[in-house]
C-alpha cells in the first residue's frame, strides 16, 4: 500500500497499540531544557526510577539564560536555580548537557540540527512546542508536555494517537525579497491559527525543494502556530549535504547505509492525505502580523481587515480585542508605522543564513536612531560563525547590539523584554499578548523585513531596499 | 492522579477564542521546579492591572464573584501555543477539574488529561447554549457516560474521549504506570531496531 513520509517513520516506531487507545511510540532522540524538565525528573525520582536510555537524551540551557555576561553567575535567582537544577539532574542521570559556557550551547532547536543529532527518519520529542523544527530533516518531531517528558525518561516511549495527515504543496517561484518566514506566515494567515489542529503536516512542492535547510527549519518550526502537531519535509540532496560531516552525523563507515535508508523517506506517489492544500509561491508578499495570534497576518502592502465586515462573530470579537491590545486601527495599513524595537533571533530565525541575509541588507547602512536593535544568535556555534565571517562588524557598524545565544526576547523569560506599549518587529514565532514582556506589542516578520525596519525606523517593504 | 468520575458544579464563562497558554500562565512564572502554586498566577495579566494583585481587573471573569465553580467554559482553540504543562497545573491548582470548549489545541489536551483536568469538547451550538445560561446555572459532566448536561434545562451532549484515557481518569491511573508495565516489550522492540 502507498505510504506517506509520515506513515513510513511512524509505523517503524510503534512498539504496540494500546487497545482502544493511543500507540506506544518509540522515541529516538529526546531533547530537554531547563524549564520543562525539572518536574519530570522529580516525578521520576518519586517513583524510584532512573532515566531508561540516557544516551538518547541531550540537554541544553536556553529559555532562561541571560544573553549578556554568560560567564558570570545568573543574576535572577529563580533562573539560576532552574539552570542549576538541570546541571544536577543531568549529572545524576548521566545525560549529555551543553550548558552555559559549553561551545555547543544554544537554542535546543538550533543545536540539534547543527550538531547533526537531528537526522531523517527519527522520532524526536522535546518539552517545547517548536520541536516541529526538526521535521525539516524528514523526522517525526513534536512538542510534548512535562508528564510526557517523564514518560520518555521512564520508558523512551510516549503514548500518542495517530494524527490526521495534511500536505501543503507550495509550487512555483518565490518573488524577490520573499523568504521562507513569509511562506509560513502566509500559510498560517490563510488557514488560521487553528487550521491544522489534529494534523501532522508535510510541506512539499517546488518552492520547498528550492529552499536551504535553514529556510526549511523556519517553516517546520511554525507548524504549531496553526495548531499542527508537527511539520515535516522529505529529505533530499540538500538535507544530506547539510548533515554530512557534522559532529554527530553518521561517520564514513555508516554513511552509505544511512543514506540508502534516508533516500526511501518520501511520500509514495499515490499516498493519500486527509487534506491537501495548494499554495502558489508567486502570490506571496513579505508578510507581517498585526494581531495577537500568528494567523493574523497580512502582506506588507496590505491593510488590517475592516472589523465591521467580518461575518463570524467570534472572529470579529477576536480581532477587535487584538487591535485594542496592539493599539492599531481596523482597515489601516501598517506600512510606514514607527517601531521602537527590532528583535532578530529565536528558534525560528537565528541561524547563520538568517544572519547572513540581515548582514547583506544592512552592510554599509546604519540603523534608525529611534530603534533599538538586538541580534541574538541561536547558538554559540552560530555566534562563532558570525564572527568568523565578519558579520559582527557589519552589525556593530550599523548600530545593532549582538547578544549571546538563547531564547531571549522571543518569550521574555530572561531580562530581554520589550517595554509595555512599544512595538517590536520580531523574527520570532508568537505575537501573543505579553509574549515579549507584559504589554509588549509584537509584529512578526522575516529577518529581511525586520532588518529593513531597523534601518528606516518604520514598517517597510524590504523590496525597496534591495 | 486523583480519580475523576462526575463533576457537578457552576461554571466560569470565558467567552474568548484562541486562549493561548501564554495567557493561562505567562512565561515569567515558569521558573519553578515543582508543580505547586501556579493557580495564583492563572491568567495573571488578564486578572490584574500592572501585575499587581491588589489591582484586580473588574472586567475579567475570575474577578467577578457571581461566577465560580470547578468548570471553565471557553471559546474554541483553547490552550493553543506553547506546550507548557504549567498551564494545566495552573488550572488544576486554581480548582478547575474540567474545561469545556468547542475545540482544544492538541498538546494542551494531552497535558490536561495527564493531570486529571478533563477537556470536554462540545459542538459550537451546545457551547453557545452553555454561555447563554445564568451564573447560578450548573453543569454535570459524567465521564463514565461521556455526557455533559445543563442541569437547569436537561440539555445533554455526548463528548468523545478515547477508552484508554477514560479508564485512566476514572481510576486515577497514569501513562507512566502503563509504560513501565510494558518495558519488556519496549526492550524487545529496541533489540529489533538494532538488528
Amino acid at each position: 500500500m502507498a505510504k506517506t513520509l509520515f506513515d513510513k517513520i511512524w509505523d517503524k516506531h510503534v512498539v504496540q497499540e494500546v487497545q482502544d487507545g493511543p500507540s506506544v511510540l518509540y522515541i529516538d532522540k529526546h531533547f530537554i531544557h531547563e524549564v520543562t524538565s525539572p518536574q519530570a525528573f522529580k516525578g521520576l525520582e518519586k517513583r524510584g526510577l532512573s532515566v531508561f536510555r540516557p544516551q538518547q537524551v541531550v540537554a541544553t540551557a536556553d529559555h532562561n539564560v541571560p544573553t549578556q555576561n554568560q560567564h558570570l553567575p545568573i543574576k535572577d535567582e529563580l533562573s539560576r536555580l532552574q539552570v542549576q537544577q538541570l546541571i544536577e539532574n543531568c549529572k545524576k542521570h548521566h545525560i549529555e548537557l551543553y550548558g552555559l559556557g559549553h561551545p555547543f550551547q544554544g537554542i535546543v532547536h538550533v543545536i540539534g540540527p547543527e550538531l547533526g543529532i537531528t537526522q531523517p527518519g527519527m522520532t524526536i520529542v522535546c518539552g517545547d512546542s517548536h520541536t516541529s523544527t526538526h521535521g525539516a530533516f524528514g523526522a517525526i518531531a513534536f512538542g510534548i508536555g512535562t508528564s510526557e517528558v517523564e514518560m520518555v525518561f521512564a520508558s523512551q516511549c510516549v503514548l500518542q494517537s495517530r494524527p490526521k495527515l495534511m500536505r501543503i504543496n507550495i509550487e512555483g517561484e518565490l518573488p524577490h525579497g520573499v523568504v521562507s518566514k513569509d511562506i509560513i506566515l502566509y500559510i498560517i494567515a490563510q488557514i488560521t491559527a487553528s487550521g491544522a489542529t489534529g494534523y501532522f503536516v508535510e510541506y512539499a512542492g517546488s518552492a520547498i525543494r528550492s529552499l536551504s535547510m535553514e529556510a526549511r527549519m523556519t517553516i517546520c518550526n511554525m507548524s504549531i502556530e496553526m495548531g499542527a502537531r508537527g511539520g515535516m519535509i522529505a529529505p533530499d540532496e540538500t538535507t544530506f549535504a547539510y548533515i554530512k560531516g557534522r559532529q554527530f552525523a553518521p561517520g564514513n563507515g555508516q554513511w552509505e547505509t544511512k543514506l540508502a535508508e534516508w533516500k526511501e523517506l518520501y511520500s509514495d506517489e499515490d499516498a493519500v492525505f486527509d487534506k491537501e492544500i495548494l499554495i502558489n509561491a508567486s502570490e506571496i508578499e513579505p508578510m507581517i502580523t498585526y494581531g495577537t495570534n500568528p494567523g493574523l497576518g497580512i502582506g506588507i502592502n496590505g491593510s488590517i481587515p475592516v472589523t465591521d465586515t467580518i461575518p463570524d462573530e467570534g472572529e470579529r470579537k477576536n480581532i477587535i480585542k487584538a487591535l485594542q491590545y496592539m493599539g492599531l486601527e481596523s482597515g489601516k495599513q501598517l506600512l510606514g508605522m514607527p517601531v521602537q524595537h527590532v528583535f532578530i533571533g529565536s528558534c525560528t530565525n537565528s541561524r547563520i543564513e538568517d544572519l547572513r541575509q540581515v548582514a547583506a541588507l544592512v552592510k554599509g547602512r546604519k540603523k534608525n536612531e529611534h530603534v533599538q536593535v538586538m541580534i541574538v544568535p541561536g547558538s554559540q556555534q552560530v555566534a562563532r560563525q558570525v564572527h568568523a565571517e565578519g558579520l559582527d562588524k557589519i552589525f556593530t557598524e550599523a548600530g545593532f547590539e549582538i547578544r549571546q545565544a538563547g531564547c531571549s526576547a522571543c518569550l521574555g523569560m530572561n531580562e530581554d523584554k520589550i517595554p509595555a506599549g512599544e512595538y517590536c518587529i520580531s523574527t520570532s514565532n508568537r505575537n501573543f499578548e505579553g509574549r515579549q514582556g507584559a504589554g509588549a506589542r509584537t509584529l512578526l516578520a522575516s529577518p529581511l523585513t525586520a532588518a529593513a525596519a531597523a534601518i528606516t525606523g518604520v514598517v517597510t517593504d524590504v523590496r525597496e531596499l534591495i | 492522579m486523583q480519580a475523576l468520575q462526575i463533576i457537578q458544579s457552576r461554571f466560569v464563562p470565558l467567552s474568548m477564542e484562541n486562549v493561548d497558554t501564554d495567557q493561562i500562565i505567562p512565561a515569567r512564572f515558569l521558573k519553578a521546579t515543582t508543580k505547586d502554586g501556579f493557580g495564583k498566577n492563572l491568567f495573571r495579566d488578564w486578572r490584574y492591572e500592572n501585575n499587581d494583585e491588589t489591582q484586580p481587573k473588574a472586567s475579567f471573569v475570575l474577578n467577578q464573584p457571581q461566577y465560580s465553580g470547578e468548570i471553565l467554559v471557553a471559546g474554541k482553540n483553547f490552550g493553543c501555543g506553547s506546550s507548557r504543562e504549567h498551564a494545566a497545573w495552573a488550572l488544576q491548582d486554581y480548582g478547575f477539574k474540567a474545561v469545556v470548549s468547542s475545540f482544544f489545541a492538541d498538546i494542551f489536551k494531552n497535558n490536561a488529561l495527564n493531570n486529571g483536568v478533563l477537556p470536554v469538547t462540545v459542538s459550537d451550538a451546545y457551547l453557545e447554549k452553555v454561555f447563554g445560561q445564568g451564573n447560578e446555572s450548573t453543569l454535570t459532566i459524567d465521564l463514565a457516560n461521556q455526557e455533559i448536561i445543563i442541569d437547569a434545562t436537561g440539555e445533554k451532549e455526548r463528548f468523545d474521549i478515547n477508552l484508554y484515557k477514560k479508564t485512566c481518569l476514572l481510576n486515577g491511573y497514569d501513562d507512566i504506570d502503563y509504560l513501565i508495565s510494558i518495558k519488556p516489550a519496549i526492550e524487545e522492540f529496541e533489540a529489533q531496531l538494532q538488528s
